[in-house]
């Protein structure tokens, strides 16, 4: 029997371009460059190892997001995913972690799964809390961060690399899980892989399709307000010395200056 | 005074710090009860009522150890339904985060996650946020819901506040769902002695110019001299001279401690985004044009090998 994995992914703004906000204090999408969230790519490249393992496998990449979001969905496929699903709606902009949540769960039951695999975090929002909510809301295991995964006989059994210990578990598909940096670098796409890529199927839903009111989603529905967003003030240059035999000693006393030591 | 449920990180009855300081936040927004699960959950109470825990809801049963989060959900839900609190405010860790992502779906509410400080509104709870590697700073609120907020170690000073912390049994009854993601084994992580990064008042980081494993000693060094925890960029961490626990960065640990000292480390946004909210910055590099030098209090300009280990012997000199 074919092993249905789902990933979901996320279209974010560049971490090296100059992110703001919007005047509706939600993410600015439009001054910076997308791209597909580097820590998805991880997600990605876990999702193909497994499908490489099994016997029968179809990986589908899915996203939530602006017209642009397809981009990331593009590169998940030419790096060897086989069907994506894009959700856009002009209602869905502002929605939050909990809205989310609700659009991704709502998408994977249509598409059917039996595994769906998530970044740790995304790389702009890093709040690490998605994978939990998807197994919440579908009613299946998580089995989260981690950062060895692998799928045999319907069982998913992964590494868990915490703060305390080192933990080895494992949980019956269907279930969710999700990988850290540490699962293993992420191919590129080769050119045929960017050729391929191109046929590929992309659907593309919007809310009604997925049974969604618009007032449950976007800036409206959202569950949480961001009341203000400042800039943080650049940090005033410091003291920066050129050390020529004695900067070790020169630090010593910037630290016992200011009562390090 | 409206209730706050505040869970507990602990490691076998000793109660992380991280919880201390979540207690001193919950009085500023009402009366803290403290949820302690699993082994050595009694032995909670007393750090907790010094901290102001006015009750401490405690549970013990092998599920909590046994399976991922869900039970522990569970139980935390069950305390929400007895308690009926204003906010429930968990500790920013991994599991922190996935409990309060689960109550959120469960209880209907929003979730705001990584808090770097909180106070009282109007409206509710307001947390303060370091977005965008620490580049904007915002304000936000739960507005559907009752708040689920999780806040950042180092977010405030422990201040002690005895109540009465009197421990009551929570009755918990798992869901279907419990032992659905079994952990088959667990190893305890060995201690370094040192102190925990995400917690330390002073943290040294090597990063790709310590050149390998077998020269972290001297990071390590300077490290014990100040009483500091260690902390490793990604570039180090990905050569695989140093444990991925150890790295700071958007994808590794965010640390805020008094003195950050970066050794050997250009300053890439990965990690500054783990660093920046950091008192007092110090850089040691050979590059003078490292993008690390934009934001230090103190840099050198200088092999690390050099500066490094005069700093420490200079360091021990002082201490005496």
């Amino acid at each position: 029997m074919s092993l249905r994995i789902v990933v979901c992914v996320k279209y974010v703004p560049d971490a090296t371009g100059d992110r703001h906000f919007a005047e509706d204090l939600t993410v600015d999408r439009d001054d910076v460059d997308g791209l597909l969230s580097e820590l998805d790519e991880y997600a990605v490249e876990q999702a193909l190892q497994i499908a490489d393992e099994a016997d029968d496998a179809e990986i589908t990449v899915l996203t939530v997001g602006p017209e642009d979001a397809k981009d990331a969905l593009r590169k998940a496929l030419s790096m060897g995913a086989d069907k994506a699903v894009h959700v856009e709606d002009e209602d869905l902009h502002g929605t939050d972690a909990l809205g989310t949540s609700l659009v991704l769960a709502r998408a994977i039951e249509k598409t059917g799964y039996d595994l769906v695999v998530c970044g740790m975090a995304s790389t702009d929002g890093t709040m690490g809390v998605l994978a939990a909510m998807l197994a919440e809301r579908l009613g299946v295991p998580q089995v989260s961060l981690l950062s060895e995964v692998s799928v045999e006989d319907g069982t998913v059994t992964g590494r868990r690399d915490g703060d305390t210990a080192t933990e080895q578990l494992q949980a019956r598909l269907p279930a969710v899980v999700s990988v850290t940096d540490q699962s293993g670098e992420a191919r590129y796409p080769s050119f045929k892989g960017i050729m391929a890529a191109k046929k590929k199927p992309v659907a593309s839903w919007d809310l009604s399709d997925l049974d969604i009111e618009a007032e449950d989603v976007g800036l409206e529905g959202a569950w949480t307000a961001v009341e203000g967003a400042t800039e943080r003030p650049a940090r005033t240059a410091g003291t920066i010395v050129k050390d020529e035999g004695e900067g070790g000693k020169q630090l010593a006393a910037f630290l016992a200056e200011r009562k390090f030591i | 005074m409206a209730e706050v449920l505040v869970f507990v990180d602990h490691v076998d009855g000793a109660v992380r710090k991280p919880t201390l300081e979540l207690l001193t936040l919950a009085r500023r927004i009402g009366e803290p009860v403290a949820v302690s699960l699993g082994s050595g959950a009694e032995n909670t109470a007393p750090a907790l009522a010094e901290h102001g825990a006015v009750r401490v809801l405690t549970a013990e049963a092998p599920e909590f150890a046994d399976y991922l989060v869900v039970p522990k959900v569970d139980a935390v839900q069950a305390a929400f339904e007895a308690v009926s609190p204003s906010a429930v405010l968990f500790p920013s860790s991994a599991e922190g985060k996935e409990i309060a992502a689960r109550l959120a779906v469960r209880i209907g509410s929003g979730i705001i996650t990584d808090a770097v400080d909180l106070e009282a509104g109007e409206e509710g709870p307001v947390a303060t946020q370091s977005v965008f590697a620490a580049a904007f700073t915002t304000r936000s609120r739960v507005s559907r819901g009752t708040p689920v907020i999780t806040v950042k170690p180092n977010s405030a000073a422990v201040e002690a506040a005895p109540a009465a912390g009197a421990v009551e049994a929570l009755e918990v009854s798992f869901s279907e769902k419990a032992t659905g993601t079994k952990v088959v084994a667990r190893t305890p992580r060995e201690s370094t002695g040192r102190p925990d990064l995400t917690e330390a008042a002073i943290v040294v980081s090597g990063g790709r110019g310590v050149g390998g494993a077998e020269n972290f000693p001297v990071v390590e060094a300077l490290a014990d001299s100040l009483g500091a925890a260690v902390g490793a960029s990604r570039a180090a961490v990905d050569a695989g001279w140093y444990p991925h626990t150890n790295q700071v960065g958007q994808t590794g640990k965010t640390v805020s401690p008094q003195l950050y000292i970066a050794a050997g480390i250009s300053g890439a946004i990965q990690h500054r985004a783990g660093m920046q909210t950091s008192k007092t910055i110090v850089a040691v590099n050979k590059d003078a044009e490292a993008p690390i030098f934009d934001l230090v209090d103190y840099g050198v300009v200088g092999d690390l090998f050099e500066v490094v280990p005069q700093l420490t012997e200079e360091v021990k000199t002082r201490k005496g």
